[in-house]
C-alpha cells in the first residue's frame, strides 16, 4: 500500500515539495484506483453469480450437471477441466522454458542467441485466437493420427494406460489443450527466466567456474538457488496466464461438459464455458450461473497468487 | 502529427452526425450477412445505414428489452407471453435450414438417408456405429461402414442448435424428456466445436463423426449431408426449394404473436429442420421515427432484398407471407396509439 510516511528531501526548494505532493498523491490514487476496480470487479461478479450460488450451494462446486434446458448448473467439471490443463501445461513449459533461457545464458554463441530472442518475441506476441486456430486446424488432426489413432490401436482399453490415455480419436481434448497452452506461456516464462539468470553477478558464477564447476553444476549449484525467489514469481505468472486463457482452449479442448474422464477426453474450463455461453445464454439463472464461474476463476487465480506469495515468504529465509 | 490527430477527430465528428440517423441494432449471427448486404444497397439508396453488432440471439434480446437498440435480432422466436411482457412485436425475415453432416469414407452426398427419430437416437448415444440396425433398415443396399459414430455439436449457445435440438424433441420423445430443446443443452454424448465453422471442422477432421451445421456452411464446404424424412414421409435434400416449401405450408395466419417454427411441416416436398429468423421491435414506440426507419428497412429488404439473400443461401419469405406481414406492422407497431408505418 501506498506508504504515508514519505518525507520530502530536506532542504529542497518550496517548488520541489508542492512537486512532491503531487507525485504522493498521484501515486496514492493510482493504487487507490487499482484497489477499487479489482473490489469492483469481484463484487459484482459476486453479485451477478449470487442468485446461482443460493440456488445450488455447495453443490455449485461439486456437481457436474450443467444444463441450461432444466436451469442446473454445476461448476465441477469446468473446475476439473480449468486446474488440470493449467498445471499440465505449467508441467510441459517450466522445462523447455528454463532450457531455452539455460541455453541462451550459458551457452550459445551470441549470432544465434539474437534469432532465438526474436524467435522467443514472436512467439509472446502471436493472438490467443491464431494459436487456437493453429490447433484446430494443424496441431489436432495431427495428434489424432499419429498419437490417438495408433495408441488407440495398440494399447488395450482396460488397462490403467488405456483408460487414462482413452477418447474420440480428434485431437479435441485436454492433453492438447494443455499442449496449445503450454505453448503460449513458454515465451514469457523463458523471457523472465533469461533476465533472472542474467542477474545474477558474473563474479559469482566466474568463481565458480574457477573452483572447476561444469556448467550444470553452475547452473543447479549457483546460478537456480540465488535466483529461486523470482523464479517461483515466474511459475506463477505462467500459471495464472494459463488459468485465464480463452480462446484458444475453447477451440481445443472440445467443450464437453462434465468431468473429463481421460487425459484424452473432451472437457471444458470455466473461461471457455463462459465464453461459449454468455453471448446466448437467455435465461436470468444461466447467465447467474456464468458469472458465478467468473467468480470462481476470480477466486481460484487468487487462491494461487496467494500460494505464490506463501513460497516466497519460505524461500526468503 | 497535431494534423493527423485534428483530422482524425474532425472525421470522428462528421461520421457521428451522419451516424444519428442510422438505425441500429443487435443479435443472431446466423443472418448477419443477409442483414449486412440489405443494409449496404439500402444506404446506396437512401442515405441511411445500419449498425447491426451480431452478438448472438440471447444479446440481441438482452439489448432490445434494455432499449439500447432500435431493433434486437433472433433466431429462436419469443414464446407470445414473453412478446407481451416485454411490450414486444416479433416479424420472421428470412429462412434457413440445418443440416445433418457427416464424414464417411465411400458415401456420397445425399447418399445416406436418416429420420428424426434415429438422428435423435445417434445424439442420444443409444445408436453407437454406422452399421447398427437402425441405420442399415433406412439404407439398404449402401455400403455403410463399420465405424464408431462420433457425435459433434455446438459449443456455444446458438440459435442453430435451438432448431436442431427442438426438431429432435419433436420426433424422438427419449430426446424430450432426457435433453430437450434450447440454445444450449446438456448433450448426452460428442464434443462441441465453437461455431458452424468449428462443428464443421471436427466432422471434417473425426472419420465416422456426424454434425450439423447451416446450410450455407454445409454448401460451400459441399460436406457429405444426409437426406432427411419429412412428415409427409419423403425423403429430402436440403436445398432452397425444400426450406421454402416448409415456410409455404406453415400455419402463418394461426401462429399468435408469430411464433412459428417452420420445423417438420406437412408438404412432401419440405425439409424438416427448417427455420425463420426474426427481428423484435416495440409495439409501443418510444421514437416513431426510428421504429418507422426500422420496418422501412425491412419492407426494403422484403421487396428488392431476395436476390441478395438467395445469393448467400437464405431462402426469401413467401409473397404471400411479406404481404400478410407489411399489414401486421401498420396495426401492431403503434407510437401514442398511432400506426409508424403504413402499408402500401
Amino acid at each position: 500500500m501506498a506508504r504515508t510516511d514519505t518525507a520530502s528531501p530536506q532542504g529542497a526548494p518550496p517548488g520541489h515539495a508542492t512537486g512532491e505532493i503531487v507525485f504522493r498523491f498521484a501515486c496514492a490514487a493510482a493504487a487507490t484506483f487499482l484497489l477499487a476496480a479489482l473490489a469492483g470487479v469481484i463484487i459484482s461478479l459476486f453479485i451477478g453469480g449470487l442468485p446461482a450460488f443460493r440456488e445450488f450451494g455447495f453443490g455449485f462446486l461439486t456437481s457436474t450437471t450443467w444444463n441450461p434446458v432444466t436451469e442446473v448448473y454445476g461448476a465441477a467439471g469446468p473446475i476439473a477441466g480449468t486446474l488440470i490443463t493449467a498445471f499440465l501445461s505449467l508441467l510441459i513449459a517450466l522445462p523447455l522454458a528454463l532450457g531455452v533461457a539455460v541455453f541462451l545464458v550459458e551457452f550459445c554463441p551470441a549470432r544465434i542467441s539474437g534469432s532465438i530472442a526474436i524467435a522467443v518475441e514472436l512467439l509472446a506476441g502471436i493472438p490467443s485466437i491464431v494459436y487456437g486456430m493453429w490447433g484446430l486446424f494443424v496441431l489436432a488432426p495431427w495428434f489424432a493420427a499419429h498419437v490417438q489413432m495408433p495408441i488407440a490401436m495398440h494399447v488395450d482399453p482396460d488397462t490403467f494406460l488405456g483408460k487414462l490415455l482413452g477418447g474420440t480419436p480428434n485431437g479435441a481434448n485436454i492433453f492438447t489443450a494443455s499442449l496449445i497452452l503450454a505453448i503460449m506461456i513458454l515465451p514469457y516464462m523463458a523471457a523472465v527466466f533469461r533476465e533472472l539468470f542474467l542477474t545474477v553477478p558474473p563474479q559469482v558464477r566466474e568463481a565458480a567456474y574457477g573452483l572447476g564447476c561444469t556448467p550444470f553444476e553452475v547452473i543447479r549449484a549457483v546460478v537456480i538457488p540465488y535466483v529461486r525467489r523470482g523464479m517461483i514469481g515466474v511459475v506463477m505468472l505462467g500459471l495464472g496466464r494459463a488459468l485465464g486463457e480463452t480462446m484458444a482452449v475453447t477451440f481445443i479442448i472440445g467443450n464437453a461438459h462434465g468431468f473429463p474422464h481421460s487425459l484424452f477426453d473432451s472437457g471444458s474450463t470455466i473461461a471457455s464455458t463462459v465464453a461459449n455461453e454468455f453471448a446466448e445464454a437467455t435465461s436470468d439463472m444461466h447467465t447467474s450461473a456464468l458469472i458465478a464461474l467468473g467468480f470462481l476463476l476470480f477466486v481460484i487465480t487468487f487462491v494461487v497468487l496467494a500460494f505464490a506469495r506463501l513460497l516466497l515468504r519460505e524461500a526468503k529465509v | 502529427m497535431f494534423k493527423t490527430f485534428v483530422a482524425a477527430i474532425g472525421g470522428l465528428a462528421i461520421a457521428s452526425t451522419a451516424a444519428a440517423a442510422d438505425i441500429s441494432g443487435a443479435g443472431a449471427t446466423f443472418p448477419a450477412p443477409v442483414y449486412a448486404k440489405w443494409a449496404e444497397a439500402y444506404k446506396a439508396q437512401t442515405g441511411i445505414g445500419l449498425n447491426y453488432q451480431a452478438i448472438g440471439s440471447g444479446g440481441g434480446i438482452k439489448q432490445i428489452k434494455a432499449k439500447t437498440v432500435d431493433f434486437g435480432a433472433s433466431d429462436k422466436p419469443l414464446k407470445p407471453d414473453e412478446l407481451a411482457a416485454a411490450g414486444l412485436y416479433q416479424f420472421p425475415t428470412v429462412v434457413g435450414g440445418v443440416v445433418p453432416v457427416m464424414n464417411l469414407p465411400g458415401i456420397r452426398p445425399g447418399q445416406i438417408k436418416l429420420s428424426g427419430a434415429l438422428l435423435g437416437d445417434i445424439f442420444l448415444g443409444k445408436v453407437t456405429r454406422w452399421n447398427a440396425p437402425q441405420i442399415a433398415a433406412l439404407n439398404r443396399g449402401v455400403p455403410l461402414p463399420n465405424l464408431p459414430i462420433t457425435v459433434v455439436h455446438r459449443s456455444d449457445g446458438s440459435g442453430t442448435s435451438f432448431l436442431f435440438t427442438s426438431y429432435l424433441a419433436m420426433k424422438n420423445p427419449a430426446w424430450a424428456s432426457q435433453v430437450g430443446a434450447s440454445d444450449s443443452v446438456q448433450w448426452p454424448t460428442g464434443l462441441g466445436g465453437k461455431g458452424n465453422d468449428g462443428v464443421a471442422a471436427f466432422v471434417k477432421q473425426t472419420t465416422g463423426a456426424i454434425g450439423y451445421v447451416e446450410y450455407a456452411y454445409a454448401k460451400q464446404n459441399r460436406s457429405t449431408y444426409a437426406l432427411m424424412q419429412n412428415k409427409a414421409g419423403k425423403f429430402v435434400a436440403p436445398a432452397a426449394p425444400a426450406f421454402a416449401a416448409a415456410a409455404a405450408s406453415a400455419p402463418w395466419l394461426r401462429s399468435p404473436g408469430n411464433y412459428i417454427l417452420l420445423l417438420d411441416q406437412p408438404s412432401p416436398a419440405a425439409w424438416p429442420i427448417t427455420g425463420a429468423t426474426f427481428i423484435l421491435v416495440y409495439r409501443n414506440q418510444p421514437n416513431p421515427a426510428d421504429g418507422a426507419q426500422v420496418l422501412k428497412f425491412f419492407e426494403w429488404g422484403y421487396n428488392k432484398g431476395d436476390g441478395l439473400a438467395a445469393s448467400l443461401d437464405y431462402v426469401p419469405l413467401p409473397a404471400n407471407v411479406k404481404g400478410l406481414l407489411k399489414k401486421q406492422w401498420a396495426r401492431s407497431v403503434t407510437a401514442g396509439g398511432k400506426p409508424v408505418y403504413v402499408a402500401k
